[in-house]
């Protein structure tokens, strides 16, 4: 691990110092101080909390979350639920994989995006849906996704 | 009176601009010199209204909507009008017959105050039924419960004040109560609606069902889609800690609980309960073979009562109203309120709350006002991506538990998803069976491996490929993981997959 990793990790590990069954709070903890969990870091975790590394790699491996290698600087989250279809989020996708150049779990080149999907935002309401970051958009058309993205997806 | 000026800060309310609808009127009000003071409430639900900006002043509350941030300078020049005299004007919000004719319990004050304000929660009701449950007995709290005729909110429909008994009933040194706020159905947005406009609630209902079954510490299981429910909880965790509703001696009680938020990390299957504890445990979500309950060996193998953000805050109404006032509504053995959510291509769609038993269309039509497309309603997916589709013809099913099954469905947490005539369902049926292999846990073989058969069998029945030996083999995987699955998730799935086959066969056709 170098200084960053070390640093965030013994500070995820002293947080959730005491608290029961605290891996995937951890593990939230190390992706965002670092933007993924690194292999690197996966052996001082599970030492800390007396687990294989296995446990812990599995762990990381379940959830959609967690990733081992850093994603872009935005992660784009495309709702592909039922009602994000049943507003044609079809075409959304259609029109984000051309504009940025790349699919679902791909980041572009420059870094700056990762395009991920997820299974509902809560947003049903006024499909289709986004997250970028913490923010969530609603009813985005293709014409849409290209003012956000010119805003930098700016809520 | 100082002009009060209401812009949710909800999460749909927020993606349709209500962020910058405030900012304007910071902005609008400072360049007037008008002193106002901005409210971020919850949403009232009525999602097709959002941004939804309300004022208070002497003339009284009013609404206006849905609004842009460029709406709002001008509406303050005309003094935020009545309704009538703006063509955003909506008059008294709770008098339009979209919420005046929906029947609220749990929903009363959402969208009404600030939802981490304990004055405003006081003043409207809470915490009545906390301090009710603190001065009965562990027994009483439950048969209260029992009484409301309260089923699981989360989709199973286990008889709650049965699994409170359970747990009551198991003698341990430590009991948890686990509120499970994996809110993962597609369509479906009244936890994570409840916990951004009301939290209080959430809390108070857990800490009737620690008083009750002797619990003294809570988990809330909050999905990590959700990130404004996770700010508002944990600011509503920490106020209500301070004015000693949690803590050691819950409002003076002697008696001690206190709740811990812990985050999801993107996984559907964590909303099943013993997947669900797995995960709290920090382990991979995997599901649990039952028996033993989780009312006995649950939470780090300790008693636990597992329920849903909305069976647990129904508690804390049915405490304060008695339970047979909660009985009094719904229908049969469907007792107390549906909170349907209506999403998907809908015109007016948002949170509906109606007694159990009305059906189908009053809440699609009459509240839903059909599809935003303006085509013909084709399909209604009720109960979550495990759900049933229903065709226009069974729109007349009254929404019950046992209506809902005799017509083959389920209603689930209650999402109501609506398609309109230019669906495919075959490609929905493909998709069902998709979703399941991506997001299944992998324990058991019908449904890791059964999901992916079943994409490639449907992919071949859309190609033309000997399309009635395919059928027939679908047919056959459909009842090996409904009959060999260890959960709902395998067990399930079938269903959306077997409604398309049966109600929309000539997609299967083509």
């Amino acid at each position: 691990m170098d200084e960053r990793q070390q640093a965030v990790v013994s500070a995820a590990l002293e947080a959730h110092a005491g608290r029961a069954g605290p891996l995937i709070e951890i593990l939230h903890a190390v992706q965002d101080g670092l933007g993924c969990v690194p292999a690197e870091t996966v052996p001082p975790i599970a030492e800390a909390l007396n687990l294989s590394r296995a446990e812990v790699q599995g762990v990381i491996d379940f959830y959609h979350d967690f990733r081992s290698t850093p994603g872009g600087r935005q992660i784009i989250q495309v709702c592909r639920a039922e009602a994000c279809q049943a507003m044609g989020v079809q075409r959304l996708e259609a029109h984000i994989r051309q504009r940025l150049g790349i699919g679902y779990h791909e980041t572009t080149e420059d870094g700056r995006y990762s395009l991920e999907p997820v299974y509902c935002l809560g947003n049903c309401a006024c499909a289709p849906s986004l997250r970028v970051d913490d923010a969530v958009f609603a009813r985005v058309t293709p014409e849409r996704f290209d003012e956000l993205i010119d805003q930098a997806f700016l809520p | 009176m100082t002009l009060r000026v209401f812009v949710p800060a909800d999460t749909t309310a927020a993606a349709l601009g209500a962020d910058a609808v405030a900012a304007a009127v910071v902005q609008a009000a400072a360049r007037r010199g008008i002193d106002l003071e901005l409210v971020r409430n919850g949403s009232r639900g009525a999602y097709w209204l959002e941004p939804l900006l309300e004022v208070e002043d002497e003339a009284g509350r009013r609404g206006f909507g849905p609004v842009e941030p460029e709406d709002v300078g001008p509406l303050m020049d005309v003094g935020f009008p009545p309704r009538g005299e703006h063509p955003l004007a909506l008059g008294d919000v709770e008098a339009l017959p979209w919420l005046a004719d929906q029947t609220r319990v749990t929903f009363t004050r959402a969208g009404v105050g600030d939802p981490l304000s304990l004055e405003d929660y006081r003043a409207q009701g809470g915490f009545k039924g906390l301090e009710r449950a603190l001065a009965l007995t562990p027994q009483q709290i439950v048969d209260e419960i029992k009484a409301s005729g309260l089923r699981g909110r989360g989709g199973a429909a286990f008889p709650t004040g049965i699994k409170w008994q359970t747990v009551l009933d198991t003698e341990a040194d430590q009991k948890y109560i686990c509120c499970n706020a994996d809110e993962g159905d597609s369509g479906t947005f009244a936890d994570r609606l409840l916990m951004e406009a009301d939290p209080f609630q959430l809390i108070e209902g857990m800490a009737i069902a620690g008083r009750a079954v002797g619990a003294t510490r809570g988990f809330i299981y909050l999905r990590s889609e959700y990130p404004r429910a996770r700010d508002v909880l944990e600011v509503a965790l920490v106020l209500a800690r301070t004015a000693g509703i949690l803590g050691d001696d819950v409002l003076g009680s002697g008696a001690a609980f206190d709740i811990d938020l812990r985050l999801g990390a993107n996984a559907y299957i964590c909303g099943e309960e013993t997947s669900m504890l797995d995960s709290l445990e920090g382990k991979r979500g995997l599901v649990r073979f039952k028996p033993p309950l989780p009312a006995i060996e649950g939470l780090f193998g300790h008693p636990t009562v597992v329920n849903n953000v909305l069976s647990l805050a129904a508690a804390s109404s049915i405490l304060a109203q008695g339970g047979e006032a909660y009985a009094a509504h719904g229908t049969g053995r469907s007792r107390g309120t549906l909170t349907a959510q209506l999403g998907g291509n809908i015109r007016h769609g948002g949170l509906v709350e109606v007694p159990y038993g009305e059906t189908l269309r009053r809440v699609v039509e009459d509240f839903g006002g059909g599809t935003r497309s303006g085509r013909d309603l084709r399909a209604v997916q009720v109960g979550g991506p495990l759900g049933t589709y229903l065709p226009e013809a069974l729109l007349e099913t009254p929404l019950d538990y046992e209506a809902m099954a005799e017509a083959g469905g389920m209603l689930g947490h209650g999402g109501i998803v609506v398609f309109d005539d230019s669906v495919d369902m075959s490609a929905m049926a493909r998709f069902a069976m998709e979703f399941c292999s991506i997001e299944s846990c992998g324990k058991c073989t019908p449904c890791r491996v059964g999901s992916v058969r079943g994409v490639e069998i449907i992919d071949r029945i859309r190609a033309g490929d000997r399309r009635e030996h395919h059928l027939e083999l679908l047919d056959e995987l459909c009842d090996t993981m409904v009959d060999g699955s260890l959960c709902a998730m395998g067990g399930l799935t079938p269903a959306p997959v077997r409604s398309a086959l049966n109600h929309f066969p000539e997609d299967f056709q083509r």
